[in-house]
């Protein structure tokens, strides 16, 4: 305990935690297998909304960006577990990992991608760093069509067929017998998705905990140091090349496990997945949940999740009936959710900036008084 | 050399509509030191409202141009008022994750409204080619060069030579000065975003017949006006002119020429044009390095 530092009231997080974990082992005894697919779901944006939090919400870099740390991770995973004869120099990739070994590689591969990326935005302060970042995000889908033999193109990579891919049914081909999920430490998983959330939500449990060791010491006060006056910091002696590409790298990294995982979770890749709406997405998680917080990101990556979803399904009822004035209006409404959000992220920064987290702060402030 | 020239023909065409999204954004960061990630969108948002009103209602075309750039100062303006105002003195971050949202309610909406399907956005122009030599241009491009062209001259003219642009400029340099000799600062600001928003719908109703109409259109063009804007210096609206033109040429010939670049590198290329200026020469051409101060 000492060594770590821990204060008393670090004893209820660790409690707080404890339960989560409890949560998070019994909820799928309690929900649908497609609701266990929507909470693996919200467990992989939760882990990129971690590592994009550390770089803007603490370090107060902006990054409009953080689908190509995404996209990075998802490639390298894919590439490492399908077997499409790539060879890169005199190494044949034969897809010959298993899926969840290939989760450190493409945080790995991401972060120093982020932390390389991390020099050049040292010269990059706030509008520069958005406007450069939003330029990744949009040309990213364009480099990846662009390396075919690389990323499969605008076709991307299918992993459903990959043997390596762990829990996915399988059928016997002499039997026809259909096996599918997970036998692990003498548990039994029984299907793909219930085993996509348990993966998920361990990394993600797991990912937490280390951020929150990271930003509750030193480095966490010098990264908030950076980002409430980086002239400041600089003048008391703060390094700030070494921390802001430090918060790069552990941002990236974060982003890159998470985009392998939705690749894993989604079983392909392409430049669709990690579209410029997916960095946004992103963000908009980040203001919903709380710039600089942790735990109340939950409910950013919830919101950004199920309003994709639910929206696209329930949204024929919401159309007002004074649009059609202005035109042709289509009952699908596919853009109904971006509406939605759009206005949500501007109302949050208008009325909360401090997104469920500052509400939390507001709501137990006034239980207090 | 007969296609070098066509190239740098049509390459101005595309230039000067990347120079007029780029002058829109290169006005609101003047003014308010913040960039409009909506730009973009808002562009096509009024490029909709100007097809809805040709195709669905009939007008006139230059008729519904007319009225759509009235409606694109008036949802500037409008803009500027309710959205922006509030969070004029927060921090960047907050100002830049409200133009995004921005961003998601115009893309959201021109697919809601108008479906996401491709639409087919006649030019007022002829589709007709004049021939200079061996050089055939065609008629579009010259007609989008010469919008431009009459655009820049009349904003030029405007900031030059009338009380309100006077007042636009004087608002920009110093707020609080101009507050004191009785500019109404506020009002100012939001007239600059209708003016962005009226040059962006320009830009856009330019864009839609050598594209096609639909949500995802002014995407690309929004990073080559960030290209061009921060090639030319920010701040400079010369600088945004000149840098468009620069890009719009130069990406026409860098696509055509090398192979490896394509029409699929673009975008990518444009990236690596606002790194390389932003690392080695952040203030532009024409820009003014600004210095920071604790």
């Amino acid at each position: 305990m000492s060594r770590l530092g821990l204060r008393p009231r670090d004893a209820v997080g660790v409690g707080l935690f404890a339960l989560a974990t409890v949560v998070v082992l019994f909820l799928p005894r309690f929900i649908s297998d497609f609701r266990a697919q929507q909470f693996a779901y919200v467990g992989i944006y939760f882990i990129a909304l971690i590592g994009l939090n550390v770089l803007t919400g603490y370090t107060g870099q902006i990054s409009l960006g953080h689908g190509a740390f995404m996209a990075i991770g998802g490639y390298t995973t894919a590439i490492l577990i399908s077997n499409q004869g790539l060879e890169i120099g005199g190494h044949v990739f034969a897809g010959d990992l298993r899926d969840i070994w290939t989760l450190p590689i493409a945080g790995l591969v991401a972060g120093l991608a982020g932390f390389l990326f991390g020099f050049p935005a040292l010269r990059l302060t706030g509008l520069y760093l958005a406007l450069a970042t939003f330029a990744v995000a949009v040309a990213t889908p364009a480099v990846m069509r662009k390396f075919e033999s690389f990323t499969g193109g605008g076709a991307g990579i299918n992993l459903f067929e990959s043997p390596r891919l762990t829990g996915v049914s399988t059928t016997d081909p002499i039997t026809f017998e259909t096996t599918e999920g997970v036998d692990i430490l003498g548990f039994h998983i029984p299907t793909f998705n219930e085993w996509l959330y348990y993966l998920s939500w361990t990394v993600a449990l797991a990912l937490f905990a280390v951020a929150w060791l990271i930003l509750r010491g030193r480095v966490g006060r010098t990264l908030r140091a950076i980002r409430d006056s980086e002239v400041a910091a600089a003048s008391a002696g703060i390094n700030l090349a070494r921390y802001k590409t430090l918060a790069f790298g552990i941002s990236a990294f974060y982003a890159g496990v998470a985009g392998a995982l939705l690749g894993i979770a989604t079983t392909f890749v392409n430049p669709d997945v990690f579209a410029v709406t997916l960095s946004i997405f992103l963000l908009v998680g980040v203001v919903v949940g709380g710039l600089g917080s942790l735990w109340p990101l939950v409910a950013g990556a919830i919101f950004i999740h199920f309003m994709q979803i639910e929206w696209a399904q329930n949204a024929d009822s919401a159309i007002p009936d004074w649009l059609p004035v202005l035109g042709d209006v289509n009952t699908n409404v596919p853009g109904a959710p971006s509406v939605a959000f759009g206005v949500i992220l501007i109302l949050v920064m208008l009325a909360l900036p401090g997104g469920a987290a500052g509400l939390v702060r507001r709501l137990t402030a006034l239980v207090r008084r | 050399m007969t296609e070098f020239f066509q190239q740098v023909v049509s390459g101005l065409a595309l230039g000067s509509i990347y120079a007029a999204l780029a002058l829109a954004l290169v006005l609101i960061h003047r003014a308010t030191g913040v960039i409009n990630f909506a730009q973009g969108e808002m562009a096509m948002f009024t490029t909709y409202i100007a097809w809805t009103l040709t195709t669905n209602h009939g007008w006139n075309d230059w008729l519904a141009y007319a009225a759509t750039l009235a409606l694109a100062f008036i949802g500037g303006v409008g803009i500027q008022r309710i959205v922006i105002r509030p969070v004029e003195r927060a921090s960047i971050l907050t100002i830049v994750i409200v133009t995004i949202g921005l961003v998601l309610v115009f893309n959201g909406a021109a697919a809601w409204i108008w479906t996401a399907e491709v639409q087919f956005f006649p030019s007022p122009f002829p589709n007709e080619t004049v021939s200079i030599g061996d050089v055939a241009i065609s008629v579009i491009d010259l007609g989008t060069i010469a919008v431009v062209s009459v655009l820049v001259v009349l904003l030029w003219a405007f900031f030059r030579f009338t009380k309100i642009g006077l007042a636009l400029r004087a608002s920009a340099l110093n707020p609080d000065a101009s507050r004191l000799v009785g500019v109404r600062v506020g009002w100012m600001l939001a007239i600059g975003w209708g003016l962005a928003a009226m040059l962006g719908a320009v830009a856009g109703i330019l864009t839609a017949p050598t594209t096609t109409l639909d949500p995802t259109m002014m995407q690309a063009i929004l990073i080559y006006a960030f290209a061009a804007a921060v090639l030319g210096g920010i701040d400079s609206p010369l600088g945004a002119v000149v840098g468009g033109l620069l890009l719009g040429v130069g990406l026409n010939l860098i696509g055509n020429y090398v192979d490896f670049v394509g029409a699929d590198l673009r975008l990518p290329v444009a990236l690596l044009i606002i790194l390389v200026v932003l690392l080695v020469r952040p203030a532009g051409l024409f820009g003014k390095q600004v210095l920071g101060r604790v």
